[in-house]
């Protein structure tokens, strides 16, 4: 619906109660991100811990979500499980044209329900269903039995965890429609401690269309630009797995807990490798005609006499990275095995892969036993790595709840912090030198998709910490405008500013598509001014020693200029998070 | 007459931008509900998806229990065409359709698949085909 103001639907699992609030704010908060930051303010506490149950968890869409293609993403905020303090995840699916057709521009769930609770919401919908049999069930069984207990297939998105999310793992993540998440910070475990094993979203309603020509102008040309060019093809065909071998021709592929950055093993989990042998079909979100979703299949004999199962895994460039190279694995079927342990537990597949590398080469120095680990842990060897995973889910023993509470928090435990791959949270998968560490460390999500830092440093850079630093600041500004739409990153080439422009005036959105600039910066400033007042200290941050033995295409990292621009870029932070 | 034939819907990514271009371009209306054609899983995403949309029925059930004439059968080939201003939205013609092709919005509006084929060009994985009825599905792409 367009509209100036923001309808939001607010649940409260405690009462058992919702009420719709228009909230205005379009043109300074325009919608996912700033929307997000506008309602954590209004019913969020950041001097409260994540656990309180009045802390809200938040879904957010933008303006232009539904109108356009590609506008095909949610904004998830919450106090984060993983560090206490505000943060966002994105995911797709069905999730953003559901919410636009239940009639919300965004869904804010706050309170404790009483038992194992599932939400069913539309836009003349509203239920709180008891479901504690769904508790203890992993991410697959868990859908299954939700299609049949919920109405609108085909019209709705069904939002879940798995056992990661039920014992508090800090980096437990929501399944959104079997293929998506919202993956990191741990967003699982606060619908776990909201008794909340699934929301259901029904989108049930539509909407008139603008009349006269400018909003069919605008979707034409848009559409044209995302599918007769070639600016979305590297999405399409490869998928991001495509980034697997160029990475590691340059250097920057982290293996074997980033004891390496490349490795002829690349052969069998390139995303070439993918595409030819496991790729079985594509898939798309809701709204998106590129269809960058790559589902691989699995085949597994699990009985003599020739007796198979198959399953299908969603793969791109992070699982590879994460459950491939980082953990020494060269085998892209058990790569796969390994994506569809993590799918099952509901776990963030990045954190997990990157922890698991860290208990492994824990392992191999001394610092925990099999005592710990409860299997043997070897680089390339996939059996341990899914008894892991499964210990990870499940909280089996004290070293496994250590570690689902982040790498760091274990390593700092077991004394293995040097080698503890963490930037801000479990690294994404590019070590790419001093640009990429130090923005993924301090940055907003600690997401590589925070800023272009890792396509920089992949390019010859001079080392002026400054202008860097103002290049991290305008990159997220922009992305916060995108990212309140709300865009699909990949769109990113596609929606620059004339387009974003033209789309919103297309709507009736002049005033927004006027003030763009200036809302993006808002927003930066506003959720970097929830995350302080939550606690956090950029000042403080560290990058582990690790980081600083990188050897990449440019040779070996320049510690001493990676601290001159930590410190930098810190300073910037504590700046644009100053109350005003 | 050309028919609007789901012919290729194994091929299909569930991205739903037919239902929304017919929703857009048809009714002028924003939707994925209140469309001709509409995408669901067959049973859960990892099936794949099928597409809810007219067979073209010859003589159309619809038509026969309408009873205002605001759908009637197409000249050929089965199928309807619709008269927006002869409904009583009275819903017969849902319970008719033997596949639920048609649905109701909330102010009890039918919508049906009047085989224009302006969803067409919108799917991006050509699992849709606008043909004389029996000629769709003939022609196969090759791969490159």
């Amino acid at each position: 619906m367009i509209r100036q103001h923001f309808r939001v639907v607010v649940v409260d699992l405690s009462t058992r109660k919702t009420r719709a609030e228009n909230i205005p704010g379009r043109v300074q908060w325009l919608g996912g991100s700033g929307l997000a930051a506008l309602l954590f303010e209004k019913y969020g506490d950041p001097g409260a811990p994540w656990t309180d149950p009045s802390q809200p968890l938040i879904f957010a869409i933008g303006p232009l979500t539904g109108y356009f293609p590609l506008m095909s993403k949610t904004v998830c905020s919450f106090l984060s499980p993983y560090h206490g303090q505000y943060t966002e995840s994105h995911a797709g699916g069905r999730s953003a044209l559901a919410l636009r057709f239940a009639d919300m521009d965004a869904l804010v769930v706050v309170g404790k329900a009483e038992r194992p609770s599932v939400l069913s919401v539309g836009s003349q919908h509203m239920e709180i269903i008891d479901a504690p049999f769904l508790w203890g069930k992993d991410v697959f069984t868990t859908g299954k039995m939700l299609r049949h207990m919920l109405p609108g297939s085909g019209t709705r998105s069904i939002l879940r965890i798995g056992p990661a999310g039920e014992t508090g793992c800090a980096y437990a993540c929501i399944n959104v429609d079997t293929y998506r998440h919202f993956g990191r910070m741990g967003s699982g475990a606060v619908m776990g401690a909201k008794n909340l094993k699934a929301i259901a979203i029904l989108g049930d309603a539509s909407f008139p269309l603008p009349e006269g020509k400018a909003y069919a102008d605008a979707f034409k040309t848009i559409y044209e630009q995302l599918t007769e060019t070639t600016m979305m093809s590297k999405y399409h065909d490869l998928g991001t797995a495509g980034n697997v071998a160029a990475l590691n021709e340059l250097k920057s592929l982290p293996w074997r807990n980033l004891q390496a950055t490349t490795d002829p093993g690349i052969e069998g989990i390139s995303g070439e490798r993918f595409a030819d042998d496991m790729l079985l079909r594509n898939a798309a979100c809701a709204g998106c005609p590129v269809g960058c979703i790559h589902v691989g299949f699995l085949r597994e004999k699990f009985m003599a006499d020739h007796r198979f199962l198959y399953r299908q895994v969603a793969y791109d460039y992070e699982p590879i990275f994460s459950l491939g190279s980082m953990l020494g694995m060269t085998d892209g079927f058990a790569v796969l095995g390994l994506m569809d342990s993590v799918e099952r537990e509901g776990l963030d597949c990045m954190s997990s892969g990157v922890a698991l590398a860290w208990a492994t080469e824990a392992l191999q120095k001394g610092h925990i036993t099999e005592a710990e680990t409860l299997t043997p842990l070897t680089f390339g060897e996939a059996d341990g790595y899914k008894a892991a995973i499964h210990h990870l889910g499940c909280g089996t023993n004290e070293f496994y709840r250590r570690l689902a509470q982040g790498t760091m928090k274990a390593a700092s435990h077991y004394n293995g912090e040097d080698y503890a791959c963490v930037l801000g949270q479990e690294m994404a998968g590019y070590a790419t030198g001093e640009s990429f560490f130090v923005s993924e460390s301090l940055s907003f999500r600690h997401s590589h998709l925070d800023s272009s830092a890792y396509s920089a440093d992949q390019k010859p850079q001079d080392k002026d910490a400054d202008k860097t630093v103002a290049g991290f600041v305008k990159d997220e500004a922009g992305r916060c405008v995108l990212t309140s739409m709300v865009g699909c990153l990949f769109a990113r080439g596609v929606y620059n500013a004339e387009r974003l422009g033209l789309a919103l005036t297309s709507l009736g959105y002049q005033d927004v598509a006027a003030n763009l600039d200036a809302a993006g910066e808002a927003i930066q400033r506003l959720r970097w001014r929830l995350r302080m007042r939550s606690g956090y200290a950029p000042l403080q941050a560290k990058i582990p020693k690790r980081y600083t033995e990188v050897v990449t295409w440019k040779g070996p990292i320049d510690a001493e200029y990676m601290e001159t621009l930590r410190q930098a870029y810190a300073k910037k932070l504590m700046e644009l998070g100053q109350e005003v | 007459m050309k028919t609007l034939t789901a012919a290729r819907m194994e091929r299909c990514i569930g991205c739903q931008s037919c239902s929304l271009a017919c929703a857009r371009l048809v009714h002028g209306r924003l939707s994925w509900f209140t469309a001709g054609i509409r995408i669901g899983s067959s049973g859960g995403i990892s099936t794949g998806f099928e597409a809810r949309v007219c067979l073209a029925c010859d003589p159309p059930p619809c038509a026969a229990a309408c009873p205002t004439g605001s759908l009637s059968p197409r000249k050929s080939d089965g199928g309807v065409k619709q008269d927006k201003k002869l409904c009583i939205r009275c819903g017969k013609c849902v319970a008719a359709c033997p596949v639920e092709a048609i649905v109701q919005d909330e102010l009890q509006n039918p919508y049906v698949c009047i085989h224009c084929g302006r969803c067409v060009p919108y799917c991006p994985h050509d699992c849709l085909e606008l043909a004389e009825k029996g000629k769709a599905n003939v022609v196969q792409e090759v791969a490159e």
